[in-house]
C-alpha cells in the first residue's frame, strides 16, 4: 500500500471547497480504484466506491461517509485591485488576516486558471469605519491582496472565483501533523485505511465509502447519497473537537488517545454499542463523545433521509478545528480506519436485526 | 552597474528564510558576513551584534558615509511551558496581536515547527467572537512530546514567493534594506568610505544603531529601510489620505518622521539625484514611525542623516508585500546619490 | 408585459394562502402549457413536454407566494396584534397599508414608542380596520394579509410590493409564451410557501424528480446609498447566482448559463448574495441530488412594501431563459 502521511498531505492541500470538490475527488479517486469494485460519483458530485459483500443476496449495505470539501473564502468584488471575499463555511474572521491564499482566477482563460497568491489584509483602523476600532476585523472589511496591478486584477478575478488556504503542512512533534483542511480530509484517509485493511478480507455486506461533498454548507453530499445508495447502516467519519489550548470543557476528547464514538439521539445506540465493543475487543483506545442535539455531522443527515436509517459516528480528534493550523495525530487516523473495517469484517448477513430497537 | 534581479532576488529569499529575532540575529549576521567579507577591507562585530565593514574609495577627498540596515525583525520568545509541546510566549517587537491565531510558526535555532491555534469556530458565540483572543489563552503547539527551551525565538513560518511584480515574504522589513546594503559593500562608488553598518534590535528601539554610529563616527549617514505602504482602499469609498507610502511609486525619501528631521541638504541630494536620473521616488508622508536614523543623528556630536525605504504592505505581520520594482530603484537611487556626494555639500550650514 | 405585472403584484397571496395568485397566472398558462396541474402543497405545475422520451426534466421554479401578516388577537377595541409570516422588517411597518385575502383593508400604528429613533418590533403594531369592537370587526384570528402598495410604472423601473417574486412568475410565464420548441421536458413550477423556508419547491421537486433545477427569483443589489457591498446593481443583466447564504450553485450549472449568456451576446452579472436563500437550494437537496442553480432578478429594497427592479433585466432573463432551454443541456448536465 502506498504511504498514509503523503496521501493525506496532498490532499488537504487541495482546494476542492464546498460545492467545487472536484480535485480533491479525482486524488481520492485514484487512491480508491483499485481497492474497490466500482467507483462513481453522485449528481452533486459525491464519490462512491462499492466494496461488494461475499453474502447471500440481497445483501445489506454499508455505507462510510466522510465528507471531502473543505471552508474557504469566495471573491464577492473587487475594488482598487484588491479583493473582498465571502466565506464558504464556517470561517472564524479571526484567524484570517496575514494568511497566504491561492486565488482560483478564471478570468485569464484557460491558461491562467492556476491559482494566484495572495494575502488577507486587514486594512489600518483608519481606513475602516469606527466600530471596527482596534478589535476584531469582520470579514466584510478584510481584502485579498494578489499583488498585482488593479487592471490586471480585474480581467483576471470575478466575482464568485474561490480563494484557498495555501499555507503548507508541517511534521509536528508526536506524529501529529499541522495544515489547513485536515476537516475533513483525515477522515477521508481513514475511510483509506479502512478500504485497505478491507483488502483479501472476506465481509458478507456490501461496502460503500462515501466522499461527500458540502457538509459544510449543509450536508447536502451525506443527504443525497444516503437516498441514492439507501444503504441498512451508515457510519459517518469526521474531526472532533480535541482538548488543547482554549478548548478543554466536556465537548472535547484528548488528542492522540484513539477516536472519539459519539452517542446522543442522533446516533444509533445498538450501533454505537457495537462499535464500542469491536474497540474494546481490539484494544483500539478510544474516548466516549456526548451529542445531546446535534451532531451537526452527515451522521445526522444520513439518519433522516428517506424512511431512516440507524447512524453512528466515529470522531477523529483534531485541535484548533477551521483553523489554517489544525492538528492532528496520524494513529487517530489508523485506528479510525481499522476499527472501521474491522467492524465491517464482524457484520454477518444477521446482524441488522441485531440492530432493532426492540425484538 | 552590475544587474539587479534574480540573483538579488536568490539573496533577498535566502535573508528571508532566515530567522532573526530581535536581539538573537546570528543566522542574518552570517549570512551577511559571508556575503561581504569577500569585498571589504574591513570587517568586524561590535559588542551588540552589529557588522560593521568598511570599504575605502580611490578619490582623493572622500566623505565617511556610514549606511545602515537592521538585520532584526519583529517574532516571539518563548517564556513559559505547560508542557506536551506547548508553549506560552510574548511578543519581540510591535506585532498586532489580531495577526497571531491560525499561523504557523518556527521555533529556536532548529527552526522547530510549531502552531498558533486557537478554539473551533464551533464552540465560540458570536459574541466571543466579536472581541480579540488575548495573548493569555494561546499557546504555541509543538505537538504531543514537542520540546523546546524557554527564551528561544520564534518566527512567522511563511514561505518566500515572488510572483514578478510582487514579493511577498516574512522579515522584508528590513531584510530587503540588508540585501541592498550587501549589493553596496560589493559596488561601492568610489567617491566616499563606505561605513556598513548591519545592526541589530531596531525593532526594540534603534539600539544597534546607536552604538554603531559612535563606532564608526561618519561624517553623515544614511538609513536604508523598508516602510509601511498603507495604500488600502477606504472602506466607504473616500481618498485615502494618510497612506505612509505607495507601493509602486518608487523609494520612500524620509522629510521628517517621529525621531528624525532629516539633514535637508542630503534629502535634496536625493531628490536631485532621482530627478536627474529619472528614477521613481516619494516622499514618506511626514509622521509618526523612526528609524536607525533616529539613533545615528543623535550620536556623538550630531551626524547629518536621512532614511530611505523600500515601500512594504503588512508590515509586522506574519507576510509582507513589496513590489519588486520599488526595490530596485532604491538600490538605483543609493548609487546615484552617493555618487553625487562631495564634502561641499556638508560646507555650510544646515539649511 | 408591464399589465400583467401589475396584476400579479398587485394580487394578495402570503405564503400558504396563494389561491388568488394561482388562479391569475393558472389563467396566463393554461393556454401555453401541455398540461397544468396543482399538488398537495398547492404548487402550479405547468408541464411543456419533451418530444422524446429520453427528453431530461427541467424544473425552473419562481415562487408565487409573498410575506405578509397573520392575526394574532383582536382586541377588544378591534385592533388586530400579528405576526409575520416570511422575513417582515419591523422598520418597514409604521404607516404601511395592508390588505387581507378577503378584501378587508387595514392600516398599520404602533404603541407608543419612548425611543422614535429606534424601529417598533412586530409586539408593537397592530392593524386598524377602522372597526369599533372586537364584535364587528371583519377579521379574526389567523386572517391573513399583504401590504397594500399599487404597482408603479417608472419607465424602466418597475416598483411593487411582492416583485419578490412575482417577477421571478413573470419570467417564467413570458418564458413559456417565447418558447417555440423545446428539447427538454420543461416543468414551469409556481411554487408556494418559499418564504417560511422552501417547502413547496421541496415537495414539487420530489414529485417531478428533476434533472436540473433553476429557480428564478429577486437578488439584492448593492448599488443604493450606504448599502450592504455587493456587485449586483439594477440594470446591469439578469444576475446568475454563485452563491447565497444558503446554497452553492451547482458550478456546472453557473457556467451553462454564463456560457448561454456570452452566446446570445446577455449582459448578465455573477451574483454572490450574503443573505437569503432560494427554491434553488430545495431542489439540489431532493432525493439523489439535483444539479440547480438559481436566474435572480436584481431588486432593490427586498422585503419592503415598494420592492424595485429593472425592465431590461426582466427582459434578458426572459431571452436568457428561453435560449437555454431551447436546446439540449450539455453533456455534462445531461
Amino acid at each position: 500500500m502506498p504511504e498514509l502521511l503523503p496521501f493525506i498531505k496532498n490532499l488537504c492541500s487541495l482546494p476542492g471547497l464546498s460545492g467545487w470538490e472536484e480535485p480533491a475527488a479525482r486524488l481520492i479517486e485514484e487512491r480508491w480504484r483499485p481497492l474497490v469494485d466500482q467507483v462513481s460519483l453522485s449528481r452533486v458530485g459525491s464519490l462512491h466506491g462499492l466494496k461488494r459483500g461475499t453474502g447471500p443476496e440481497p445483501r445489506p449495505a454499508i455505507m462510510l461517509s466522510a465528507h471531502m470539501d473543505a471552508i474557504g473564502l469566495m471573491v464577492s468584488g473587487v475594488v482598487d485591485g484588491f479583493l473582498r471575499v465571502s466565506s464558504v463555511g464556517g470561517v472564524d474572521p479571526r484567524t484570517l488576516p496575514g494568511q497566504l491564499v491561492n486565488v482560483h482566477a478564471s478570468g485569464g482563460g484557460e491558461a491562467e486558471t492556476s491559482s494566484l497568491p495572495g494575502i488577507i489584509a486587514q486594512p489600518g483602523s483608519r481606513l475602516l469605519p469606527p466600530e471596527t476600532n482596534d478589535g476584531t476585523v469582520p470579514l466584510e472589511y478584510l481584502l485579498v491582496d494578489v499583488g498585482l496591478p488593479a487592471e490586471k486584477v480585474k480581467v483576471l478575478i470575478k466575482v464568485g472565483d474561490l480563494v484557498s488556504f495555501a499555507s503548507e503542512p508541517l511534521d509536528l512533534a508526536g506524529g501529529a501533523l499541522a495544515a489547513h483542511t485536515l476537516d475533513n480530509r483525515v477522515s477521508v484517509a481513514a475511510l483509506t485505511v479502512c478500504l485497505e485493511e478491507l483488502q483479501g478480507r472476506p465481509h458478507a455486506w456490501d461496502a460503500w465509502a462515501v466522499a461527500s461533498v458540502q457538509e459544510e454548507t449543509g450536508l447536502t453530499g451525506a443527504y443525497t447519497s444516503t437516498y441514492q445508495l439507501a444503504p441498512s447502516l451508515v457510519i459517518a467519519v469526521d474531526v472532533t473537537f480535541a482538548k488543547g489550548p482554549g478548548s478543554s470543557d466536556w465537548q472535547t476528547v484528548p488528542l492522540g488517545e484513539g477516536p472519539g464514538l459519539c452517542m446522543g439521539p442522533n446516533i444509533h445506540p445498538k450501533v454505537h454499542k457495537a462499535l464500542k465493543e469491536q474497540a474494546e475487543k481490539l484494544e483500539i483506545p478510544f474516548t466516549l463523545e456526548y451529542a445531546p442535539r446535534h451532531t451537526g455531522t452527515d451522521t445526522f443527515a444520513a439518519q433522516v433521509t428517506a424512511e431512516g436509517v440507524p447512524a453512528a459516528l466515529i470522531g477523529i480528534p483534531l485541535r484548533y478545528m477551521h483553523t489554517p493550523v489544525e492538528v492532528v495525530v496520524l494513529k487517530d487516523i489508523q485506528r479510525a480506519g481499522r476499527l472501521m473495517a474491522e467492524f465491517i469484517a464482524s457484520l454477518t448477513p444477521e446482524s441488522l436485526q441485531t440492530f432493532a430497537w426492540e425484538k | 552597474m552590475a544587474a539587479f534581479g534574480p540573483s538579488q532576488i536568490k539573496l533577498l529569499e535566502k535573508l528571508c528564510t532566515a530567522a532573526a529575532v530581535s536581539g538573537d540575529e546570528g543566522e542574518v549576521r552570517s549570512l551577511v558576513l559571508e556575503a561581504i567579507k569577500p569585498h571589504c577591507s574591513h570587517v568586524r562585530v561590535d559588542a551588540l551584534g552589529n557588522v560593521l565593514a568598511e570599504r575605502k574609495g580611490s578619490a582623493r577627498r572622500r566623505l565617511r558615509v556610514m549606511v545602515s540596515a537592521h538585520m532584526d525583525e519583529v517574532g516571539f520568545m518563548l517564556v513559559a511551558e505547560d508542557g506536551d509541546g506547548l508553549y506560552r510566549f510574548e511578543p519581540v517587537g510591535g506585532i498586532d496581536l489580531r495577526q497571531l491565531v491560525g499561523k504557523a510558526v518556527l521555533v529556536g535555532s532548529k527552526h522547530t515547527p510549531g502552531v498558533i491555534g486557537a478554539r473551533p469556530i464551533h464552540l465560540t458565540t458570536a459574541e466571543e467572537r466579536k472581541r480579540t483572543i488575548t495573548l493569555e489563552t494561546l499557546r504555541i503547539d509543538l505537538g504531543p512530546g514537542g520540546k523546546a527551551d524557554l527564551g528561544d525565538r520564534a518566527v512567522f513560518a511563511t514561505r518566500f514567493i515572488y510572483n514578478k511584480p510582487s514579493i511577498m515574504a516574512r522579515a522584508l522589513d528590513d531584510r530587503l534594506g540588508v540585501a541592498l546594503l550587501i549589493e553596496l559593500v560589493k559596488e561601492a562608488p568610489e567617491n566616499i568610505d563606505l561605513l556598513a553598518a548591519f545592526t541589530v534590535q531596531e525593532e526594540i528601539g534603534l539600539r544597534g544603531a546607536r552604538v554603531a554610529a559612535h563606532a564608526l563616527d561618519p561624517d553623515l549617514a544614511i538609513a536604508v529601510d523598508s516602510t509601511p505602504a498603507n495604500d488600502l482602499p477606504d472602506w466607504e469609498g473616500k481618498e485615502n489620505e494618510a497612506y505612509n507610502t505607495r507601493l509602486g511609486f518608487g523609494p520612500a525619501i524620509y522629510i521628517a518622521d517621529g525621531s528624525t528631521v532629516s539633514d535637508p541638504r542630503l534629502v535634496r541630494l536625493f531628490a536631485t539625484a532621482a530627478e536627474a536620473e529619472g528614477i521613481p521616488y516619494q516622499y514618506r508622508q511626514p509622521g509618526g514611525g523612526g528609524t536607525d536614523a533616529g539613533a545615528i543623528h543623535k550620536a556623538r556630536a550630531g551626524i547629518p542623516s536621512v532614511s530611505i525605504s523600500v515601500p512594504h504592505r503588512y508590515g509586522h505581520t506574519p507576510v509582507l508585500l513589496a513590489r519588486f520594482e520599488d526595490w530596485k530603484n532604491t538600490h538605483t537611487l543609493l548609487q546615484a546619490g552617493l555618487r553625487r556626494l562631495t564634502p561641499g555639500i556638508l560646507a555650510g550650514e544646515r539649511k | 408585459m408591464k399589465k400583467l405585472l401589475q396584476k400579479l403584484t398587485e394580487t394578495f397571496s402570503p405564503s400558504g394562502y396563494e389561491d388568488a395568485i394561482r388562479e391569475v397566472i393558472r389563467l396566463e398558462v393554461k393556454s401555453l402549457a401541455d398540461e397544468v396541474r396543482t399538488d398537495a402543497l398547492g404548487n402550479l405545475i405547468a408541464r411543456k413536454k419533451g418530444k422524446s422520451a429520453a427528453a431530461r426534466r427541467i424544473m425552473l421554479a419562481a415562487h408565487m407566494d409573498e410575506i405578509g401578516l397573520m392575526v394574532t388577537h383582536v382586541d377588544e377595541k378591534g385592533f388586530a396584534r400579528f405576526t409575520g409570516i416570511g422575513g417582515i422588517r419591523p422598520a418597514a411597518m409604521t404607516g404601511t397599508r395592508v390588505r387581507f385575502v378577503n378584501g378587508t383593508p387595514g392600516v398599520i400604528g404602533t404603541d407608543r414608542m419612548t425611543d422614535a429613533s429606534r424601529a417598533p418590533s412586530l409586539e408593537q403594531c397592530s392593524i386598524d380596520i377602522g372597526a369599533e369592537s372586537r364584535k364587528d370587526s371583519a377579521v379574526k384570528v389567523g386572517d391573513v394579509c399583504g401590504f397594500e402598495r399599487p404597482f408603479l410604472d417608472m419607465g424602466k423601473r418597475l416598483v411593487a410590493k411582492s416583485m419578490d417574486d412575482r417577477i421571478g412568475c413573470l419570467v417564467l410565464i413570458e418564458t413559456l409564451r417565447s418558447l417555440k420548441d423545446s428539447p427538454n421536458d420543461l416543468y414551469f413550477v409556481f411554487t408556494t410557501q418559499e418564504e417560511v423556508g422552501v417547502r413547496g419547491a421541496t415537495t414539487s421537486a420530489f414529485g417531478i424528480d428533476p434533472h436540473l433545477g433553476l429557480a428564478v427569483d429577486v437578488t439584492a443589489t448593492g448599488d443604493t446609498p450606504n448599502c450592504l457591498k455587493m456587485e449586483v446593481g439594477l440594470g446591469k443583466g439578469p444576475a446568475i447566482k454563485v452563491k447565497d447564504s444558503g446554497m452553492l450553485a451547482d458550478p456546472r450549472v453557473v457556467a451553462w448559463m454564463i456560457a448561454g449568456a456570452e452566446k446570445s451576446r446577455l449582459p448578465y452579472q455573477r451574483e454572490v448574495l450574503e443573505a437569503g436563500s432560494t427554491d434553488a437550494r430545495a431542489i439540489q437537496l431532493t432525493r439523489s441530488g439535483v444539479p440547480a442553480g438559481c436566474l435572480s432578478i436584481p431588486c432593490r429594497y427586498v422585503h419592503t412594501p415598494s420592492e424595485m427592479v429593472d425592465l431590461d433585466d426582466v427582459q434578458n432573463a426572459v431571452k436568457l431563459l428561453t435560449a437555454l432551454l431551447g436546446k439540449p443541456l450539455p453533456k455534462e448536465l445531461e
